[in-house]
């Protein structure tokens, strides 16, 4: 996992008001899944979900997808667990419903 | 006693797909799991049809357990789907 990818990343993303848990492991997996959908599909697919490979189909599923603000304020997490409100919270013990639709 | 027919439709790169396998496989039971996104064409439109008729989302994990079908980690379900006769 590129390391400077990740930190940029991750303040990216806090400025916005979206956080990493805490449980650092399972960010990391999470993080090397993205990146095996960027090296697969030229873009990070969501990695909770089945991707077509077409960048315009994909859109909504792209990270972050279009699902996290909504999933956040509601679950405290997004849909795959990488993205929290709170560092603290276990996302492993959250089942966030899947808003997006499969064409 | 045979062992329920378990199934996980899986992604590769899912963090809950790989909760359900390993919850599943810590109790000593061999689930057949197909991560989907590693499937050359043919055989993922195969799945992807038995897949959409047990969980017309289609999302991952989707675990069937003899008639039960759940979706995502749940694990109490998982359990009490492994206790039904």
């Amino acid at each position: 996992m590129n390391s400077n990818f990740k930190t940029n990343f991750q303040k990216a993303q806090e400025n916005k008001g979206y956080f990493f848990s805490n449980d650092k492991e399972r960010v990391e997996q999470i993080l090397d899944a993205l990146m095996t959908n960027r090296d697969r599909y030229g873009y990070m697919a969501c990695p909770c979900r089945l991707a077509s490979g077409e960048r315009t189909e994909d859109r909504s599923i792209i990270c972050p997808c279009d699902y996290r603000k909504e999933d956040v304020e509601e679950y405290g997490t997004c849909y795959c667990g990488l993205f929290v409100k709170d560092k603290e919270i276990d996302v492993s013990g959250i089942k966030v419903p899947e808003r997006h639709v499969y064409e | 006693m045979t062992q329920k027919k378990i199934i996980v439709y899986s992604l590769s790169t899912c963090i809950h797909c790989r909760d359900t396998v390993r919850y599943i496989a810590d109790k000593g039971l061999k689930p057949s799991f197909f991560d989907v996104d590693l499937l050359e064409i043919e055989q993922r439109k195969k799945v992807l049809a038995d897949l959409k008729d047990v969980n017309p989302q289609q999302t991952f994990p989707t675990t069937v357990i003899g008639e039960k079908v759940i979706i995502g980690f749940e694990p109490e379900e998982i359990e009490e789907a492994l206790k039904k006769g």
